[in-house]
């Protein structure tokens, strides 16, 4: 009978130490590392086996062959890299925008530091792409103004970078002022809208491009950047970008 | 009814059978010497309470390789299972939780869509997550289809997906009890307007992080009565270009009775959490890890039962 009671107090002491205040008496804060020192739950490991292989298998076939190694730091105010980046965006993305709007994309911007990768010379592979655009911007379509081209085109003589361009072309001199600019070969003129591609960061402000608030009309496309290499990748056999005149400054 | 109770109680936890054998040897001291039969229980006086986190792991399954430029041979979520394991042995009292952007930033993402991140996150056991903004990439839809694969659950009070599809699939806030102490969790995501296209979140709605943080700390003091209050955000460390946004250590410095902020979005890299001072000058702790599993975040909260243990404020070790 006592030996009852007490288990009877007992599960009363327990229910209302559910409810009972918890006071805060220490905390204690650190990050820890997850390196090599660590050794993975083969569990884990095993789960991802199959998806890895699926996913190394689709990424290293080979798509097109590099005649060359192509980097971002060779050349001046334009690359070899920037200029397959620039123009396989006009070649895959154009289609897509005509084929939507009837109109046709006059020009081509994207930005240097876009560039995460080298292209190495021989096999061009998914994984090339990813190297190359691991971010997942998507390429839009701005109208702009003539007088906006030509602000964008101040921006270009000040940041003295080599933005990929295609469809432009600028020629300066040798302290970097303008001599020429040109759009599909044709003197820009202010009062003509002009349809640039670009990718989505740069189209919201990104590398303070902000000639681009100016557009009137945004065309979203839904195509990864990093697809339109895909996609060119795929069509040609070689790849073998040069430095061109799209871009100079003349001595 | 006693002995039903008992059997009941045997069948339901071994452990709770332990304490009751104890506390039956302990009742025949109680005879004798008289002592209180509170004291003379074997449930302890302290509970300690982990609370492991990861943020923005960005779809990073695989460590870096050892050529990696930046993060050579770290990261990795095997590894992490080991770690996380490890601990939950040592303190069986854990809450592991991600703060967002579980989604994109590998070919696994744009493979299978965050199914293998979900799978994993739910064999390592996550107990909850927030939503971050690259969750959203692909579209509402996209992380609706994925979620029959995760076996956690998702936190968001200030988005409202009332119109949507993630509608009921996405409570403001959990509760959990560890040993007696009621913890409450709640989510925060930040403004999609400008991050993501609109298309990818269509009728999601955005509230302001502050108002509905101080009412959620309210809720889940006052109503829920819990002893330990986290918020689990994804709007980010602090803009240090704009400091008046919302962010972790505004969000600390403008509500009360928040214990710890887990954060998320702007990658950053804490050696150590930040102890900030809330709006009535209590300790809030805010911790976030980087970004893609590269470290986990491991918060021990030790309470007590007896007052006067905690009589002279709680101690932080950072």
């Amino acid at each position: 009978m006592l030996y009852k009671n007490f288990i009877l107090c007992f599960f009363v002491v327990c229910f209302m130490s559910c409810k009972e205040e918890m006071y805060l008496e220490k905390i204690e804060g650190k990050r820890i590392e997850i390196n090599d020192s660590l050794v993975g739950v083969s569990k884990i490991e095993d789960f991802i086996k199959p998806y890895r292989e699926h996913v190394n298998n689709t990424l290293d076939s080979v798509l097109a062959y590099s005649a060359g190694t192509y980097s971002k730091t060779d050349g001046d105010l334009n690359t070899a890299i920037g200029n397959l980046m620039a123009d396989a965006v006009l070649e895959e993305a154009n289609p897509v925008f005509e084929s939507r709007t009837g109109k046709k994309i006059n020009m081509v911007l994207l930005n240097h530091g876009g560039i995460r990768a080298i292209l190495s010379k021989g096999n061009v592979t998914t994984r090339t792409a990813y190297e190359i655009m691991p971010f997942e911007n998507s390429v839009v379509v701005a109208s702009l103004k003539g007088t906006h081209i030509n602000e964008m085109i101040a921006y270009l003589q000040k940041a003295k970078r080599a933005h990929p361009i295609s469809g432009l072309s600028i020629k300066l001199n040798n302290n970097y002022e303008l001599i020429e600019a040109k759009i599909n070969d044709n003197a820009i003129d202010e009062n003509k809208t002009y349809y640039v591609a670009t990718n989505d960061y740069l189209y919201s402000g990104g590398d303070s491009m902000d000639f681009f608030q100016q557009s009137d009309s945004l065309y979203v496309l839904d195509y990864k950047i990093r697809n339109v290499l895909i996609d060119y990748f795929s069509k040609k056999d070689t790849i073998n970008p040069v430095i061109d005149n799209r871009f100079i400054k003349t001595n | 009814m006693i002995i039903d109770l008992l059997k009941q109680t045997k069948l339901i936890n071994m452990k709770r059978r332990d304490f009751i054998q104890q506390s039956l040897a302990g009742a025949a001291l109680v005879g004798l010497g008289g002592l209180s039969l509170q004291s003379l229980t074997t449930v302890p006086d302290q509970r300690k309470i982990t609370i492991l986190h990861t943020n923005d792991v960005h779809s990073h399954i695989d460590p870096f390789g050892p050529e990696d430029g930046r993060n050579a041979n770290k990261g990795g979520v095997a590894r992490r299972a080991s770690l996380i394991e490890s601990i939950r042995k040592e303190s069986p009292n854990t809450l592991l939780l991600d703060a967002g952007d579980i989604f994109q930033g590998t070919p696994y993402f744009n493979y299978y869509g965050g199914e293998l991140e979900f799978k994993l996150m739910s064999m390592l056991k996550y107990d909850l997550a927030t939503i971050g903004n690259h969750d959203f990439d692909n579209g509402l839809d996209g992380l609706y289809a994925q979620l029959p694969h995760a076996k956690f659950d998702f936190v968001s009070a200030n988005y409202d997906f009332s119109n949507t599809v993630l509608d009921t699939h996405v409570k403001p806030y959990k509760t959990f009890l560890k040993e007696g102490v009621k913890i409450g969790v709640f989510g925060l995501g930040i403004e999609l307007d400008g991050l993501v296209i609109k298309e990818l979140y269509k009728e999601t709605k955005y509230l302001d992080p502050i108002e509905i943080a101080q009412d959620m700390s309210r809720v889940l003091k006052e109503e829920e009565k819990c002893d330990l209050i986290i918020c689990l955000s994804h709007i980010g460390y602090y803009y240090k270009n704009t400091p008046d946004l919302v962010s972790d250590l505004n969000l600390a410095r403008a509500t009360k009775d928040i214990d710890l902020i887990i954060g998320g979005h702007t990658h950053t890299f804490l050696p150590k959490p930040t102890i900030e001072k809330n709006l009535v000058g209590e300790n809030v702790l805010i911790n976030q890890v980087g970004c893609y599993g590269l470290y986990l975040g491991k918060i021990d909260f030790y309470f007590n039962r007896d007052k006067t243990k905690a009589a002279n404020g709680t101690t932080i070790i950072v």
